[in-house]
């Protein structure tokens, strides 16, 4: 598990965007998103420039429009709630498509909806134009607390390993003719998620032991620049 | 489901998101404490793990299904101040790497799913445990309530914050009303996994589950002498 490689939204390229450091990026992605959570909606014309910078974002980055239109689905239940919050809000009544529906809630859902949307699209790209190891890396020139630098360094090199493992799990579970219909089969799962605790913790202890023996002392020396 | 970006206006996240970088930073001291070295690798796993169980779906009825949210069990199994690191980085990982919860909603997603359900659960379970008998078997059960309570716990934080924040007109009695009455039947499911789940760790690996160290050094080691039965010589 050397060298740096994909994670699973990755896509590989080397744009502008793609060789813009990680932790310009990052800030980049954290003021952009909260100016668009503060921009009111009467601000139309500002959302629109913003849209339209995100676009030109994506435009740069050279990644298929239709690779993170795809991946975009992550946002339907937030697609649901912005549906549902004309319906269920109160105040003065408004009239859209032939349905009353709260004024204050049709404003609410808009804006969670524009926000939603831009977050996720931004997200999408800033997760796909960057390596794992060059966001830890920007996260530490942020001044992200070392220790829990390393926590998500070792979660994501060791997330394929632990969700590969409950894949086999699955695997042997489903070729012993069990299938999960019901809650009769929760006590099965929960000792699924039961020996994944174990085998992950134990993992842990081993990694910890293989590194001792190398000479760790609690910090991790700086990554090698790509 | 995680809180996306603009369900909260921007001032109630910027405070949302200074009071996760607080209780982190309070864990991240604390923490030592629990994993001294080793918490680097252990947490990191710990949290590889919380991550993979959400992608373990557990059937409801009619093809509906939920997956454990992981700050109780998280907190039973490896402490409260490293659950709290624990579910701060998945969540910090799912919005970073995976698109999954706004960036500007990763505090409020933290203060709700992470510290929330945390300390409630390790409190409610501390609590548990001082009243019920100090056996292994009821460590699970202490767990699984404890569980249980932290969610709705949770989404009454959640209105308490859409109160301030909140951008629609829902008039706080039916929002009240509807969270809790749905994270009621969704904690039960998080209740029933936790208590199978930790009772199967503590089956094989009693030893893992950090809520159950004071119920461990209890035990005294027990002589029991051989009787002499008719059945013959001990092999």
């Amino acid at each position: 598990m050397g060298g740096a490689h994909g994670h699973r939204l990755h896509f590989h390229g080397h744009s502008p965007v793609h060789r813009a450091p990680a932790h310009l990026k990052v800030v980049a992605l954290v003021v952009y998103m909260l100016g668009v959570v503060a921009l009111p909606l009467s601000w139309w014309p500002a959302l629109v420039a913003a849209a339209l910078l995100l676009a030109g974002v994506v435009a740069s980055s050279r990644v298929p429009p239709t690779y993170l239109l795809k991946r975009m689905v992550v946002e339907t239940p937030v697609v649901v709630s912005a549906v549902l919050l004309p319906l269920v809000a109160h105040g003065p009544r408004t009239e859209l498509l032939g349905v009353e529906v709260s004024e204050s809630g049709l404003h609410a859902g808009a804006k969670l909806l524009v926000s939603a949307t831009l977050g996720v699209l931004a997200s999408l790209t800033l997760a796909a134009t960057t390596e794992a190891q060059d966001l830890l890396r920007g996260l530490t020139r942020l001044r992200v607390p070392s220790l829990l630098v390393q926590i998500m360094g070792f979660m994501v090199r060791y997330l394929e390993v632990v969700t590969d493992d409950l894949r086999r799990m699955k695997v042997a579970r489903e070729s012993r003719g069990f299938s999960a219909r019901d809650p009769r089969q929760w006590p099965v799962l929960a000792r699924s998620a039961g020996a994944l605790f174990i085998r992950s913790f134990e993992r842990g202890e081993r990694v910890h032991l293989a590194m001792l023996s190398r000479g760790y002392t609690g910090t991790l020396p700086p990554g090698r620049a790509e | 489901m995680h809180v996306p970006d603009g369900f909260l206006d921007a001032p109630t996240s910027v405070a949302t998101g200074v009071v996760a970088a607080v209780g982190i930073g309070v864990a991240l001291r604390k923490a030592r404490h629990e994993l001294d070295d080793r918490t680097a690798p252990l947490a990191g796993l710990v949290a590889a793990f919380v991550f993979a169980t959400q992608m373990l779906n557990f059937p409801v009825a009619g093809g509906t299904s939920g997956h454990l949210m992981g700050g109780a069990i998280a907190a039973v199994l490896v402490g409260p101040w490293t659950g709290v690191l624990v579910t701060s980085v998945v969540f910090a990982v799912q919005a970073l790497l995976f698109a999954d919860g706004g960036i500007t909603a990763l505090g409020t997603n933290i203060v709700l799913m992470g510290l929330t359900t945390v300390a409630v659960g390790w409190l409610v379970f501390r609590g548990l445990q001082a009243v019920l008998p100090k056996t292994l078997g009821w460590v699970p059960v202490a767990a699984g309530v404890a569980a249980f309570v932290s969610v709705p716990v949770a989404s009454l934080v959640f209105v308490g914050l859409y109160a301030v924040g909140g951008t629609a007109d829902i008039p706080l009695g039916t929002l009240t009303g509807a969270m809790v009455g749905v994270h009621l039947l969704i904690g039960l499911g998080e209740g029933v996994i936790t208590f199978l789940a930790v009772g199967s760790i503590l089956a094989v690996r009693p030893d893992l589950v950090r809520g159950a160290w004071p119920v461990l050094a209890a035990r005294t080691l027990e002589v029991r002498p051989a009787k002499a039965t008719a059945t013959g010589t001990p092999a």
